[in-house]
């Protein structure tokens, strides 16, 4: 995916007014089968996988034993035994490590297939409020497999089910990064190629336009979804970064489990915060040191020019005493300070 | 595809520079603005600094990234534009006009002759103009 077509402000907005699509095809895809495989990935994520019916998937994220995010990620049960895991492109080669060896110490090895199916897959995403209106037309007709529905837009958030598109089999997931309404599709490459071309036909009239990584960062930051390498490392746990809500404590014994209860208990040495420039500046941007009542408090994690609100936007982590809704921040770009405050997330709403 | 005047002389780094007697104008290039696209903020020099040629003294930043703008040549920034601070999009729509980013009164004029002909740096563009 390259970082823009025609214009990251031009995508960005496509993507909250109409419509948008991207080329995912760098994410990764792991699957997990066998009569131990929910037992197994129950223990070395951190959502609960009980919870997930054949066509549900969860946001979830993979902890060490110090509850650092080894990578955060998509879960989804196709059928009752196998299940397919949404990876970062980045974290392909750390995480399928990391599943092997925790693979290799679990009891129930026996009864569980972990499969790197990566290079198999490509990928798209059609993300916007329009897309509704045209992705039956690109992919016509009920599933066939996974969540049964008459039709792609009958999915509910977070559910997937297997399509038939031309004659190719393809996920259909009704999930998305960027926090418009949207579908992600997974498949073959020719099959998403092809998909590719129709849904940008289609959605023509209804104003799509093809988007790259630039839009991709911009819309996820204005609604505080978490970027892996940027507000998740494997020094950060999922409490620092305000992601509790996926990590049900009392589901029983996963990795990193200890760690994270103390911290939800105890309190953490840093939290994860959104902030909005208050003076005229230049945009802030990761790695910027955070300042509060004159001392050093943290560092910017993500950031840039909002182009929804047009105003210096961003997440960053601070000690927890600044980390309270209105607090006020400053920001220091290039030497000198800029004036922010602490914002509830997401930063950006539709209104 | 992008525009060169065939007045102006230019960098490897994309700044562009209008001179008239002993001072010389500088900005980026259509490639440049085309290449960085949606500028919103534009930093500048104060009047009075003094620079060297290849020095980092203003900054450019679209949506996505920063990027430092190296004065081509040395001597003392004599005006700064106020408006493109106020509109950063200048950059994008007038590159050349009201885009510009400050003036400098040459302290050697001979490194002018170290700067690019329009031939040449539409050369590196890679072509077509």
């Amino acid at each position: 995916m390259p970082v823009q077509y025609t214009g990251i402000v031009e995508e960005h907005l496509a993507v909250r007014n109409a419509a948008g699509i991207f080329d995912i095809s760098h994410m990764g895809e792991v699957t997990a089968s066998g009569a131990a495989a929910a037992e197994f990935l129950n223990h070395v994520l951190t959502n609960d996988i009980r919870r997930l019916a054949p066509g549900e998937g969860q946001y979830t994220l993979m902890c060490n034993e110090r509850g650092g995010v080894i990578d955060d990620l998509y879960a989804y049960r196709l059928s009752e035994e196998v299940f397919l895991l949404i990876i970062n492109a980045s974290r392909i080669e750390p995480d399928v490590a990391w599943l092997q060896a925790q693979a290799a110490k679990f009891p129930g090895s026996g009864e569980l297939q972990l499969t790197d199916a990566s290079h198999q897959y490509a990928a798209v995403a059609a993300q916007g409020p329009r897309v509704k209106e045209f992705i039956n037309a690109c992919i016509p007709g009920a599933s066939v497999s996974a969540m049964r529905v008459n039709a792609v837009t009958d999915l509910r958030k977070n559910q997937i089910g297997g399509f038939q598109f031309e004659n190719h089999s393809v996920l259909v997931s009704h999930t998305g990064y960027t926090g418009e309404d949207g579908f992600e599709i997974v498949g073959s490459d020719e099959a998403i190629q092809h998909l590719w071309n129709r849904i940008l036909a289609v959605g023509q009239p209804f104003g799509i336009k093809p988007c790259g990584l630039g839009a991709r960062d911009t819309l996820r930051t204005e609604v505080c979804y978490p970027l892996y390498g940027h507000e998740l490392d494997e020094d950060t746990t999922p409490i620092e970064a305000g992601l509790g809500f996926f990590v049900p404590l009392n589901k029983g014994e996963f990795n990193g489990r200890a760690v994270l209860a103390g911290q939800n208990a105890g309190g953490v040495k840093k939290k994860l915060v959104a902030f909005k420039m208050t003076e005229k500046s230049a945009p802030p941007r990761p790695h910027y040191p955070i300042w509060a009542n004159g001392a050093n408090a943290g560092i910017v994690t993500s950031g840039t020019q909002s182009p929804s609100m047009n105003i210096g936007i961003g997440m960053g982590y601070v000690l927890p005493e600044f980390a309270k809704q209105g607090t006020k921040i400053e920001i220091e770009i290039r030497g000198k300070r800029f004036a922010a405050a602490v914002v509830p997330k997401p930063i950006y709403r539709k209104t | 595809m992008s525009n060169i005047p065939s007045e102006l002389k230019y960098t490897k780094s994309h700044e562009w520079v209008r001179v008239n007697g002993d001072t010389a104008t500088i900005g980026i290039t259509d490639h440049a603005q085309h290449e960085l696209t949606d500028v919103v903020f534009v930093e500048l020099p104060e009047a009075g600094r003094k620079v060297k040629a290849g020095e980092a003294c203003a900054v450019v930043e679209s949506v996505k990234t920063a990027s430092d703008i190296y004065s081509p040549v040395s001597g003392e920034i004599v005006e700064q534009n106020k408006p493109v601070t106020e509109k950063p999009d200048l950059v994008n729509t007038e590159p050349y006009a009201g885009g510009w980013f400050f003036k400098i009164k040459l302290s050697n004029a001979a490194e002018l002759n170290a700067l690019l002909s329009p031939e040449d740096y539409k050369k590196q563009t890679g072509g077509s103009i």
